[in-house]
């Protein structure tokens, strides 16, 4: 058997728009039959995991504030990935903001350096300085990969390791908070060092807002600026951008930059926002699964934010399966996985007509 | 220290690099064809997870083992169907690899977890064995170790004595050269990457039945990630593959007895050890002009053939 691909004379805007849907279609039938395999019935599954969430007003709030995060990272990683660069670690820098902002929460609790001016610098202060923890940890493998021209790919993934066993160690020991029963934990934030809460319930934090700006902007960057333009060049035609004058080195930095801030605030958000506090696990994997957000929303930052609700609801209906049906979180991982190849092929379906010849020798 | 000691810490390094070698063998051959598989984790997870259960199922470790190396050709097969039939972007491709992996690995260990079996036994050679200093270093491994060694040694030989090794690296140094020459690119890269899946397979597979005796979901902990800094850290040369995963085991164990001393280190910053070890390792060995001329001209290129 062989596989023959032929490319596409042109792209059309039908087929760039309705790949991700027959690749959303193509994993959720797969998916049901893993489950089926598993001996559960695939059609409850899918009313659990895709239907029940939709139905809800509370569950709704918890799609818009799953998605959040989800956002802020893949728009940042759309950046690095449109200029062929692997920035695979966002779950690190996810920590090292939640780290960095939950800091200055945990300084400022019991109402500590309110002083005279009061305590509405400290909200900001915290967005700021968990944009730079990020920044600052993406810059790590960025600077290794233009200094040395180690794998950014590598790198960035063992510098997740250190984030999670850093967070690990800072809330059992100089972060814990020192009456809180030795749980590992840091105190709880003031409330004006916390996100406000858009809705009632105090789930719907004001992080989605700043999600929805992100990647506002950033579609302006990329269909306007001239630095969007030269995101993009770099990644397709890296001879091409060489002699056009633009300097690779310094724009390795710049996109891991805007990726490492993006999910250093998107860890911030997390913590000031639902959580409230540090722990030991402030990411159910959002790193990862933004990977997935960046590439089902063919990085843009419109098909993101879509696409970043699609996987946000896998989550939700993820936390409702262990319930209702005992399939264990895994599954959402799986189909996750399945989703991403799902749309990998389906993106190469728009470029080639894919052409299966029996018999013939490979 | 008593020199029994002192070769039981060493049988402990050899126990820690193996799954490593494995791995990273597998991984070496697949790269020097020009296929860069990130999906060894979830090879190696799925080799875990599947060993188990086989062995487990049957009572033996050997089906366990070939049930391990059968799940990690399966994944690599996926993977070559993705990045060599349909020309998919490796990178994307091998991270989805892994994600799928280790979901899928979870879901299927469901009903293992907290079982334990007996590890698999050591060689004993009467005699050769009981020497002092040496004897169970050398002669009382379990089997996976010299399975290993001999993997690494046909490997080498298969790469730098053989025609069709000869052919795998021309493959993987510049695809479009070995298809005018009429070498089968594609077949050459599908085969080459099922090896690799059949080597993390058995790495994952040695996880579960030797190394720690039970399967936990994740366990690979990023071991497969590891393997593939290694093959870097090796520039692509069989060997070098042993000495550097001998240095991670090393590490990982020095790491351990630390732990265990508490010299007042935090403990998650020695657990950290072995990551900030291959970040460190990554740097000494891609500096410069050395890495690009070890490195296979055509990795990570999609190849598809002109019509």
């Amino acid at each position: 058997m062989r596989i023959d691909l032929e490319p596409r004379p042109a792209r059309t805007l039908a087929l760039d728009i309705g790949a991700p849907i027959v690749a959303l279609v193509a994993a959720i039938i797969f998916g049901g039959i893993v489950i089926w395999l598993l001996g559960k019935s695939p059609t409850l599954a899918f009313e659990v995991y895709f239907i029940n969430p939709l139905l809800e007003g509370w569950s709704l709030q918890e799609l818009a504030v799953k998605a959040c995060p989800l956002v802020l990272i893949a728009v940042g990683l759309s950046f690095c990935y449109r200029a062929n660069l692997w920035n695979i670690g966002a779950e690190g820098q996810f920590i090292t903001g939640g780290l960095l902002g939950g800091w200055l929460g945990i300084l400022t609790h019991n109402e500590a350096y309110q002083g005279l001016i009061g305590g509405w610098w400290i909200l900001p202060s915290m967005l700021v300085l968990g944009a730079i923890g990020g920044a600052l940890y993406a810059l790590i493998p960025a600077l290794l990969r233009v200094w040395l021209g180690a794998s950014e790919i590598l790198t960035s993934l063992m510098l997740v390791y250190v984030a999670e066993l850093g967070l690990d160690w800072l809330v059992r020991g100089p972060f814990k908070d020192p009456e809180g029963f030795n749980f590992p934990q840091s105190v709880v934030f003031d409330d004006i060092a916390r996100l406000p809460f858009l809705a009632e319930g105090e789930r719907l934090h004001a992080g989605v807002l700043l999600a929805l700006i992100a990647a506002l902007i950033a579609a302006f960057v990329f269909a306007r600026s001239l630095f969007g333009f030269e995101v993009r060049l770099i990644g397709e035609a890296p001879r091409a951008a060489r002699f056009a004058g633009f300097d690779d080195r310094k724009l390795t930095l710049t996109v891991f930059v805007i990726s490492g801030a993006l999910a250093g605030l998107a860890g911030i958000c997390e913590v000031a926002g639902q959580i409230g506090q540090l722990t030991p696990k402030i990411s159910p994997g959002y790193g990862f699964t933004a990977i997935i957000v960046a590439f089902l929303g063919r990085l843009s930052p419109v098909g993101i934010l879509v696409a970043a609700l699609v996987l946000a609801l896998t989550y939700i209906g993820g936390e409702a399966a262990q319930v209702e049906l005992s399939l264990p979180s895994d599954m959402t991982r799986a189909f996750q996985g399945i989703l991403l190849m799902c749309v990998l092929v389906a993106d190469i379906a728009t470029r080639y007509r894919i052409r299966l010849r029996l018999g013939a020798a490979a | 220290m008593t020199s029994e000691m002192f070769q039981l810490i060493l049988m402990t390094v050899v126990t820690a690099a193996t799954p490593l070698i494995l791995a990273a063998i597998g991984e070496l051959v697949t790269e020097r064809a020009g296929v860069l598989n990130l999906g060894v984790e979830g090879m190696m997870i799925m080799g875990a997870a599947l060993g188990f259960a086989g062995a487990y199922a049957s009572g033996s470790t050997t089906i366990g083992a070939l049930c391990g190396i059968v799940a990690g050709t399966l994944m690599a097969a996926l993977f070559g169907l993705l990045t060599i039939g349909l020309a998919i972007n490796q990178v994307a491709s091998g991270l989805a690899l892994t994600i799928f992996g280790l979901g899928l690995s979870g879901l299927l260990g469901t009903g293992f977890v907290g079982l334990k079996r007996d590890a698999a036994p050591q060689l004993h050679i009467q005699g050769l064995s009981d020497l002092p200093y040496m004897g169970e270093l050398v002669f009382g491994e379990d089997p996976f170790v010299y399975a290993a060694i001999l993997l690494v040694a046909g490997t080498a030989w298969f790469l730098s004595r053989t025609r069709a090794g000869l052919a795998l690296r021309a493959t993987g140094d510049n695809h479009q050269s070995a298809h005018a020459l009429g070498l089968p690119v594609r077949r050459t890269r599908f085969l080459a990457t099922l090896f690799g899946g059949a080597c993390a397979g058995l790495a994952g597979a040695y996880l579960t039945l030797a190394y720690t005796p039970f399967w936990s979901p994740g366990m690979t902990a990023g071991r497969g990630w590891i393997a593939l800094a290694l093959v870097v850290f090796a520039s692509w040369r069989p060997w070098r593959i042993v000495l550097g995963a001998l240095l991670f085991g090393g590490a990982t164990v020095l790491q351990l007895h630390a732990q265990a001393a508490s010299f007042g280190l935090p403990g998650q910053l020695l657990s950290a050890a072995p990551y900030l070890a291959t970040i460190v390792a990554l740097l000494f060995l891609s500096s410069g002009a050395r890495r690009n001329a070890a490195a296979p001209a055509a990795l990570g290129q999609p190849f598809i053939a002109p019509r």
